[in-house]
C-alpha cells in the first residue's frame, strides 16, 4: 500500500498487547532465591548458581508459579493445556544470564480466554490469545548516558529468574483509552487472585503493537482479517509500565502515525521505545534486526500435565461479580459498591462487618469513615485487617447509641488508628461514655435555670435559642450526651 | 605427570568414613568443584573457580572419598581423543604414542595408570566408554536420569550423564552406587526401585542370559577388533549365555541424529560464555555483540567453534525442520528399535569402538571421520539407555572394549554381564 | 562433491548469530568442512516422522526460600565489576 494511497483512506487503529506481569510467589521461577527485594538492596545479593547462569546449574520449576498461572487462566476463562512445556528462546543480551530465556513457545499453559471491558457503556470481550510462563532477565544500568550513548553497562541479576506471566491479547483494541481500561481491569483481577502487586516497581510491562488499517477492510463485526493486518505496517512500542502510561504512549503513537500518513510519508515497520519523561516514542532501529530465536525444547524441564488443576485450584469471586452481588445483596449504589470492592481485602472486611450490622451502616463506616481515615494516613486496609473485631466493636457502640456518631468518627476512630488502642479504652480515656440519664436531665435543668433569657427567646419563637441551650447542656456533659436526646428533653421541659 | 592426565592436581578431602573411605577419585574437569578450578579443558574457563559443588562431588565427599584432581578432557566434552583440550593431549598409558580416547581421556588414563583408584567421567556420545575401551579399563554410562547432572557443565543436556570409571566392574559398580539417586536440583532425575546394590550385581552369573548382537554395529569394525569381540562372546556362551543377531535399521542415522542434536544443544548451552559473569572478557570496544564475539573467538578452540556454528545453523530459521526436527524423529525411531530388541534380549553386545586407539595427531584433519568413529556408542545416548565398556582383549597389545547395552535402568543386568566378561 | 552449497557468506551469517568472531582463514576452512558435514546430515531426510512419547512429567519444587550466593561469591569470577555490579559492554 503506497503512502499516498493510504492517505486517501479512512483509517482504523488496531492495537494488540503483550503484557508481562511479575507473579507474587515467594521464590523465583526456577530456583529458591527470594523474589522479595529488601529496601536499598545491594546488587547481586539475591542470586544463586541457577539464576546467575553459572556453568552446570539447572532449572527446577516452582509449583506456586504454575498454580498462579492456572488461577490466571481460570479467571480469564481460558483453556489450560493438557500438556504444556518450556522452550528456550536464544538471543544474546547482557541481562540474560544464560543468553537464552526459558519461556514457552508452541505449547503455552493457557490459551483462548477473554476479559470483558466496558467501552463507552458497551460491554466488549477482549480476546486473550495465550498466557504463558517465563523467567525475567536481570536489570541493566546504562553508564555514561542513556540507552544510546553509554560506554558500558552495569548489570544486576537480583531480578533475574522472577516468574513472569506473558499475556497476549488479540488485536481487539481500537484506541488508547480501551487499552488503559483493559490494563486497569487486568491488574484488578490479578490482584484479586493474589498473584500480582501493582505497587511493586516493574511488576507490569507492556509491549503494544499498533497498526493503521484502512477502515473498509474491517468486517461487519469489527474484526480485521489477518491478511489486512499483515499488509499494514506494524509498530511495536516497548517500555510501557503502567495503564496510564499505555494510554499516553499509544495516544502519542496514533497521532504520530496519522500525521505521517497525512504528510504522505507512511509508517515504518519498526520497534519504538516509550520515553515517559519526554512523552514521546523513539525509534529503536539500532536494536537487533533479525529475530531468529531458534526455539527448541528445554530438555532440563519435564513437561507439565496440569489441566486438572483448573478444577481444583480455588479462585475468589472476581471483582465484577462481587460488585454485582454487593448491589443486589446489600442494596448498595454503584459508587459504594465500587469503593467497597476496590481491593479484595476491602471487600472481605466490609462483608465481615455487614454480616453483623445493617449494611448501610456498615457501608458508611467502611467506605466513608474507615477508608477515608486510612487514606489520609497513607495506610491500607491490610494494616488494620487484624483489628476487625475492634472496628466492629466501634460500630456496635454507634449502632446502640452508646456513643455519639460525631465522637465515634472524629475522636475514637482516629485515636484507634493513631494510638493503636481499642475503642473502649479510648472512650474511657476521653470520657466519652454515654452520659447517665440522670446526668443529662440534671444538666438540662441547670441549663434552663442558668439561661433565663434564652428560655424566654425560645418561648417567643426563636429556634436558635434552643440550639444555644443544647450547646450549654453538651458543654456540661463534656459532649457525651446525644444532642438529639438533649434537644428532645429541652423541648419537653420547656413546654 | 608425563601422561598429562590432570589439568589441576589438588586434594579435596571427604568424610572420615563411608563406602569409599580410603579411595582416591579423579574428577573430570567439566564437573564443578567448589573452590577448585574447573576448566572443561578450555581457555574460556582457564581461571574459573566454581562457588559450589556438583551433586556428585558432594556424594563422593559424603562417601569418604578423596578427590585427587581434575582430569584432562576434550574441550567442553567435544571430541573422541582428548586432543581438542586447550591444555594439551593426554597420552594413553598402554602406549604413549596413542590417544587415550575421549572426551574423558584424562580420567581413563589416570585410572589405567594407577594415578587414582577411581574416576568420574561424562558420556554424551561415548565419552566414558570410548576412553575406557582405549585404556583397558571399565566405564559405565548410566541411564539418563539415574545420576544428577547438577554441576556438570552442559554440552548436550538431553544426552549426557556422569558415570564411573574403574579398573574392575565391581569397582565401577560401587562408585555408581554412591553417585546414583534422585536430586531435587536436577528435574530430570528420578527414583529407581532396586533390589540390591549395583556392586552386588557384579557376581558373574550369566547363566541363561540372552545376548542380542546388532549387525549394524559390527559393520565397519576392524578385523582385529571383531576377533576380540567374538572371542569374548564365545567366553560368555561357555558360561551359559546365548546370543542371536538383531537388526536396528535406525542406527544407520544415529551419527547424524546425534551430532545434529548435540551440536544444537551445545550452541545454546555454550551461549552463556560471553565474558561478563566469568570467562575471557571481550573488552568494551563497540557494543555487546562485538564484545561477546571477541570473547568467544578467543576463548573457544576450533572444534567447539565448529560445533557451536553447526548447531546454530541446524536450529536456525529455514533449517530447523530439515535438521533439528528430523534428528528428533530419528531419535524416537532409534528408541523404538531398541525397545523392540529388548523384548527378545537381556543385553545387546557390540565392540565399543570399531578400531583400536588412534595414534596421536592421526584424527585431527578430518572432523567428519572422527564423528563416524562414534557410530557404536551414540545410539545408546540417543535411546537414553545404560551401557558399560569392559576390557575384551587386545589387538597387537592395544586395548579393545566390549560394549554391553541394557534396558532402561537395567544397570544391574549390564554389570552382571560385564563381570562375567572380565 | 557436496550437494549443499555453503559459502563463506553463509558461515559468516551463522557466526554472527552465534556471536563468534571468525577470521578469513577460519571462514574458508569452516565453509569447506561444513559442506561435507551438512551433506552427511542430509541423510536425515529419509527418516520417517515419529511421535515422541512423554516420559517424566510434573516435576516441581515447593515455593520455599533457599540460601544462595553472597555478593562476593557471585562476582568472584567476573573479569570486571564496579560497586557490586557486573561490568558489561554497552548495549547499543
Amino acid at each position: 500500500m503506497t503512502a499516498q494511497a493510504l492517505e486517501q483512506r479512512d483509517l482504523t487503529v488496531v492495537i494488540g498487547l503483550e503484557v508481562h506481569v511479575q507473579l507474587e510467589t515467594a521464590t523465583k521461577i526456577f530456583c529458591g532465591c527470594s523474589t522479595e527485594a529488601a529496601d536499598d538492596e545491594e546488587p547481586n545479593t539475591r542470586t544463586c548458581p541457577v539464576c546467575l547462569g553459572l556453568p552446570g546449574a539447572l532449572p527446577v520449576l516452582n509449583e506456586a508459579a504454575v498454580e498462579a498461572a492456572v488461577k490466571i487462566g481460570k479467571a480469564l476463562d481460558a483453556d489450560v493445556a493438557e500438556e504444556t512445556r518450556f522452550h528456550r528462546k536464544n538471543y544474546y543480551y547482557p541481562d540474560l544470564p544464560k543468553n537464552f530465556q526459558i519461556t514457552q513457545y508452541d505449547a503455552p499453559i493457557c490459551s483462548d480466554g477473554t476479559l470483558e471491558i466496558a467501552v463507552e457503556g458497551d460491554r466488549r470481550d477482549v480476546g486473550i490469545q495465550r498466557a504463558h510462563l517465563e523467567e525475567d532477565p536481570g536489570s541493566l544500568q546504562h553508564e555514561g548516558g542513556g540507552i544510546d550513548t553509554a560506554d558500558y553497562t552495569l548489570v544486576n541479576y537480583n531480578r533475574a529468574g522472577t516468574p513472569l506471566m506473558e499475556i497476549v491479547t488479540a488485536p481487539d483494541f481500537r484506541g488508547p483509552a480501551e487499552v488503559r481500561q483493559f490494563l486497569a481491569k487486568l491488574e484488578e483481577v490479578l490482584e484479586y487472585l493474589g498473584v500480582f502487586d501493582s505497587t511493586r516497581d516493574g511488576s507490569l510491562r507492556v509491549d503494544a503493537n499498533i497498526s493503521l488499517v484502512p477502515s473498509e477492510e474491517a468486517r461487519a463485526d469489527g474484526t480485521i482479517p489477518t491478511d489486512a493486518l499483515e499488509a499494514a505496517n506494524r509498530t511495536e512500542v516497548k517500555n510501557i509500565s503502567s495503564h496510564k502510561g499505555a494510554e499516553k504512549a499509544l495516544a502519542y503513537e496514533v497521532t504520530r502515525q496519522k500525521n505521517a500518513v497525512e504528510r504522505g510519508r507512511g509508517v515504518e515497520q519498526e520497534t519504538r521505545h516509550w520515553d515517559e519523561s519526554r512523552g514521546i516514542t523513539v525509534s529503536m532501529r539500532s536494536k537487533e534486526e533479525e529475530k531468529d530465536y531458534r526455539y527448541f525444547r528445554e530438555a532440563d524441564l519435564p513437561p507439565l500435565q496440569v489441566a486438572d488443576w483448573k478444577e481444583r485450584v480455588p479462585i475468589p469471586e472476581l471483582p465484577d461479580a462481587r460488585r454485582e452481588r454487593f448491589r443486589e445483596e446489600y442494596g448498595l449504589d454503584a459508587e459504594a459498591a465500587s469503593k467497597l470492592t476496590s481491593t479484595k481485602e476491602v471487600a472481605d472486611f466490609f462483608e465481615d462487618v455487614a454480616a453483623e450490622f445493617d449494611p448501610d451502616l456498615a457501608a458508611t463506616w467502611v467506605a466513608d469513615n474507615l477508608l477515608g481515615e486510612l487514606n489520609y494516613r497513607g495506610m491500607e486496609i491490610t494494616d488494620v485487617s487484624g483489628r476487625l473485631d475492634e472496628f466492629k466493636r466501634l460500630v456496635e457502640l454507634v449502632a446502640a447509641g452508646d456513643i455519639t456518631v460525631k465522637n465515634a468518627e472524629e475522636v475514637v476512630l482516629r485515636e484507634m488508628l493513631d494510638e493503636g488502642d481499642d475503642p473502649d479504652t479510648v472512650i474511657e480515656r476521653e470520657g466519652l461514655g454515654k452520659a447517665a440519664a440522670g446526668e443529662v436531665e440534671g444538666a438540662v435543668e441547670e441549663a434552663i435555670e442558668e439561661n433565663p433569657e434564652a428560655v424566654e427567646d425560645y418561648h417567643e419563637g426563636e429556634e436558635g435559642a434552643l440550639n444555644y441551650l443544647v450547646g450549654q447542656v453538651m458543654g456540661k456533659t463534656g459532649g457525651s450526651a446525644d444532642p438529639g436526646t438533649v434537644n428532645q428533653l429541652l423541648r419537653e421541659r420547656l413546654e | 605427570m608425563s601422561l598429562n592426565a590432570f589439568i589441576t592436581e589438588e586434594t579435596i578431602d571427604g568424610a572420615d568414613e563411608g563406602p569409599l573411605a580410603g579411595r582416591t577419585v579423579a574428577v573430570k574437569d567439566n564437573i564443578s568443584t567448589e573452590g577448585v578450578r574447573t576448566t572443561c579443558g578450555s581457555e574460556m574457563l582457564e581461571e574459573y573457580v566454581p562457588p559450589y559443588d556438583a551433586t556428585v562431588v558432594e556424594r563422593l565427599k559424603e562417601a569418604g572419598a578423596t578427590v585427587v584432581g581434575k582430569t584432562n578432557m576434550d574441550e567442553f566434552g567435544m571430541g573422541t581423543t582428548t586432543e581438542t583440550s586447550a591444555f594439551g593431549p593426554t597420552k594413553n598409558p598402554v602406549d604413549e604414542s596413542r590417544v587415550p580416547g575421549g572426551s574423558s581421556g584424562g580420567s581413563a588414563a589416570a585410572v589405567a595408570d594407577g594415578q587414582a583408584d577411581l574416576a568420574l567421567g561424562t558420556d554424551t556420545g561415548g565419552s566414558i566408554r570410548c576412553p575406557a575401551a582405549f585404556c583397558g579399563v571399565v566405564g559405565i554410562k548410566p541411564t539418563y536420569g539415574l545420576v544428577s547432572r547438577y554441576g556438570l557443565v552442559a554440552y548436550a543436556n538431553s544426552l549426557e550423564q556422569i558415570g564411573p570409571i574403574a579398573p574392575t566392574v565391581e569397582g565401577a559398580a560401587e562408585l555408581l552406587d554412591v553417585l546414583a539417586g534422585p536430586d531435587k536440583r536436577d528435574a530430570t532425575t528420578r527414583e529407581v526401585e532396586r533390589e540390591s546394590s549395583y556392586a552386588d550385581a557384579a557376581d558373574g552369573d550369566v547363566d541363561g542370559l540372552s545376548i542380542g548382537v546388532p549387525t549394524e554395529l559390527l559393520d565397519g569394525a576392524d578385523d582385529g577388533v571383531l576377533d576380540a569381540f567374538w572371542d569374548v562372546v564365545a567366553d560368555l556362551e561357555s558360561q551359559g549365555a546365548t546370543y542371536h543377531e538383531v537388526n536396528l535399521p535406525s542406527v544407520e542415522h544415529a551419527v547424524q541424529a546425534y551430532y545434529v542434536i548435540a551440536m544444537s544443544e551445545a550452541s545454546s548451552n555454550l551461549a552463556r560464555f560471553d565474558g561478563v559473569r566469568y570467562g575471557v572478557s571481550g573488552g568494551y570496544e563497540g557494543n555487546w555483540n562485538e564484545s561477546f564475539a571477541r570473547s568467544r573467538e578467543e576463548g573457544f578452540g576450533a572444534e567447539v567453534k565448529r560445533r557451536v556454528l553447526l548447531g546454530t545453523y541446524a536450529l536456525s530459521a529455514g533449517y530447523h525442520d530439515k535438521y533439528y526436527a528430523k534428528a528428533q524423529d530419528a531419535r524416537e525411531w532409534i528408541k523404538r528399535d531398541f525397545d523392540d530388541a529388548f523384548s527378545e534380549a537381556d543385553v545387546l553386545a557390540s565392540p565399543t569402538m570399531p578400531v583400536p586407539p588412534f595414534e596421536l595427531g592421526e584424527s585431527l584433519d578430518d572432523p567428519l571421520q572422527m564423528y563416524l568413529a562414534d557410530a557404536n556408542t551414540v545410539p545408546v545416548n540417543l535411546a537414553n539407555l545404560p551401557a558399560v565398556s569392559v576390557p575384551a582383549g587386545d589387538v597387537d597389545g592395544l586395548p579393545v572394549g566390549l560394549q554391553l547395552v541394557g534396558p532402561k535402568f537395567g544397570e544391574a543386568t549390564i554389570v552382571r554381564a560385564a563381570s562375567a566378561a572380565e | 562433491m557436496s550437494e549443499t552449497p555453503v559459502d563463506a557468506e553463509e558461515v559468516r551469517h551463522v557466526a554472527d548469530l552465534a556471536r563468534v568472531d571468525l577470521d578469513e582463514s577460519e571462514l574458508e576452512e569452516f565453509a569447506a568442512q561444513f559442506a561435507d558435514i551438512l551433506d552427511y546430515f542430509d541423510a536425515l531426510d529419509e527418516v520417517p516422522e515419529v511421535e515422541s512419547e512423554t516420559d517424566l512429567v510434573n516435576v516441581m519444587r515447593p515455593d520455599e526460600v533457599r540460601e544462595g550466593l553472597t555478593q562476593e561469591e557471585a562476582l568472584r569470577n567476573a573479569p570486571e565489576t564496579e560497586d557490586g555490579y557486573f561490568k558489561g559492554p554497552r548495549v547499543s
